[in-house]
């Protein structure tokens, strides 16, 4: 695609992209390379030498199987949140896009929640969960529930998993219901026609139908849980009990400014940069699809 | 729609309050206890209704701040979040709708090669360079200033795409109607190009100071002094690990105050967030 009618200058394209670039390659290449040097590099504890080590910093990542399950704990928390996340969402777009009374009224209260920051998240939702204070936590107690996060790590963990999910119920929300609009009224006729019951329509039409929408938001989903979480976890839980909710991205943080192990955290930043390529990868070509479909 | 039987829309009714609630709940929760003594949340006693403490808590968090770990009043808080966030909007809308321009319009050496530099910047967040991008922020001086805030963070390449498929459908007949006319490029960018791109820009600039104003890591980071802390960073500063400190009235006032506004801002421009929301994940 190239526009037909064009300016005719020397200079002055430069000089238009030259801010862009200046931008993006002082604080997006340079350290994003130096990410990849660091990664290849072992430092001593004081800091004074460093020495070339190949891919010793990834070899002992994989050795260390305090990472492997960070990972496995990253991608359980990112299917758990998107999971939940999602089902919730669908199902109230659904509602909304039945043409109801007040349905803009709904759409307004269910979309706010996407411009809540997450460690504002974090804190209503360890707040409202304190073991000792919380107003939910009374309600468990009585039901019986031995609740207290700080010191059990399955509790945190689904802690983090709700807090992360309640934050995206909005957005998932507002695709899904982008995605139903999409759908041509007339294709739910014909099934009603056909004597399909809404349910069945829903899980014979609907769902095929909305299923691009579905997939996309799974991705933006996974993407969101591996890095907007952070928040979430730092101001909720900072990765505790023990390690029980540190995931990829904390430990990326965690390792670096906490441990100062700067060569293995850049290590885990480049791992976590070739994911989140793979991820945008598979998102974009999944676009192209959506555009021809 | 068919078939919809008045009963099967009373359910859809309630499905959706009962959504609303639980989206609302914590929220609730927050107003409530900003609203509260100190000492009867701390014993696991607050009431679900609003307390009397209203104007003293919110006087305190945004004039005075917590007596414990930050001393920072909030609304020096906000003024860092709403410069920050003001800086990237504006800072990545500006620089982007530039250099689309020039990639749309002009035809240069080493253009397809600019291009995709700036586009492969897309959507690999800040948090995956994070400690490189720090030491360099940090070897240019710019730790506790909003450069150092802001410009790591306009360092991609979303707005640049979004202008560019925008100009790709302007059609060409405009270009040369104003060349006719004897318009430049500049005059042609800032009397025709500019006036096509306000609700883009708009929506553009509605996503981009929400996500500003809700940065976290970034300024976690690089600020240092606590008069240049953002609201975010300040408030988990506020949650002791002792528990007992935790001043949890000012801390739930400093939560509502940081969602206002982000929050007005979704609400106000609600098709222009939507449709910007749409546009960007494209």
């Amino acid at each position: 695609m190239q526009k037909q009618a064009i300016f005719q200058a020397k200079l002055l394209p430069y000089a238009l992209v030259a801010p862009q670039l200046a931008v993006v390659l002082i604080f997006f290449y340079w350290p994003a390379a130096q990410a990849v040097i660091q990664s290849f590099l072992l430092q001593d504890a004081f800091g004074l030498s460093t020495s070339f080590v190949w891919f010793e910093n990834y070899l002992d990542l994989f050795r260390d199987p305090a990472y492997f399950e960070a990972i496995v704990r990253t991608f359980f928390f990112s299917f758990a949140i998107a999971v939940s996340s999602l089902s919730f969402a669908l199902l109230l777009a659904v509602m909304a896009d039945k043409p109801l009374r007040g349905s803009m009224l709904y759409r307004t209260l269910l979309i706010w929640p996407y411009a809540v920051a997450p460690p504002v998240v974090g804190v209503l939702w360890i707040f409202m969960l304190h073991p000792s204070l919380g107003v939910l936590s009374r309600y468990l107690r009585a039901m019986g529930v031995d609740w207290n996060p700080l010191l059990d790590g399955n509790q945190a963990a689904s802690l983090i998993i709700l807090a992360a999910a309640w934050k995206q119920i909005s957005y998932n929300f507002l695709f899904f219901l982008a995605g139903l609009q999409a759908i041509p009224k007339s294709v739910f006729e014909a099934a009603a026609i056909d004597g399909a019951r809404p349910m069945r329509r829903f899980w014979t039409v609907t769902f095929p139908l909305l299923s691009p929408t579905i997939f996309f938001l799974l991705v933006v989903n996974i993407v969101y849980a591996f890095f907007d979480t952070f928040g979430i976890i730092d101001t909720m839980t900072r990765g505790g009990p023990g390690t029980s909710t540190v995931t990829l991205v904390y430990k990326v943080y965690s390792d670096g400014l906490l441990g100062g192990n700067l060569g293995s955290s850049a290590a885990q930043s480049v791992i976590l940069m070739v994911m989140v390529i793979v991820l945008t990868g598979i998102q974009f070509r999944f676009v192209e699809r959506k555009v021809t479909y | 729609m068919v078939e919809e039987e008045g009963s099967r829309r009373y359910v859809a009714h309630i499905i959706l309050w009962i959504g609303i609630a639980i989206v609302a709940f914590p929220v609730y929760i927050a107003i409530i206890a900003s609203t509260q003594d100190n000492a009867l949340i701390a014993n696991g006693q607050m009431s679900l209704l609003p307390g009397g403490h209203f104007f003293e808590v919110y006087y305190q968090t945004i004039f005075v701040g917590t007596s414990g770990s930050t001393r920072e009043p909030v609304g020096n808080m906000m003024l860092n979040s709403l410069v920050m966030a003001l800086l990237i909007a504006v800072g990545k809308i500006a620089i982007s709708i530039i250099s689309a321009y020039a990639i749309v319009y002009f035809r240069f050496p080493f253009r397809m090669p600019i291009f995709w530099i700036i586009f492969i910047t897309l959507m690999l967040p800040v948090e995956v360079r994070i400690y490189p991008t720090y030491k360099i922020v940090a070897d240019l001086h710019m730790l506790d200033s909003y450069a150092g805030l802001s410009l790591p963070l306009i360092a991609s390449a979303t707005a640049t795409l979004l202008f560019r498929q925008f100009f790709m459908t302007v059609p060409d007949e405009l270009l040369e109607a104003s060349r006719i006319d004897g318009a430049g490029p500049f005059r042609f960018f800032w009397d025709t190009l500019l006036p096509l791109s306000r609700t883009n820009m708009a929506a553009l600039f509605v996503i981009l100071f929400i996500l500003g104003w809700n940065q976290y890591l970034w300024p976690l980071l690089i600020t240092t002094r606590d008069d240049m802390q953002t609201i975010q960073v300040g408030i988990r500063k506020m949650i002791t690990t002792t528990d007992a400190l935790t001043e949890w009235p000012v801390v739930m006032a400093t939560a509502v105050l940081a969602m206002l506004p982000p929050v007005f801002v979704v609400v106000a421009m609600q098709k222009l967030f939507v449709r910007g929301l749409v546009e960007t994940e494209k």
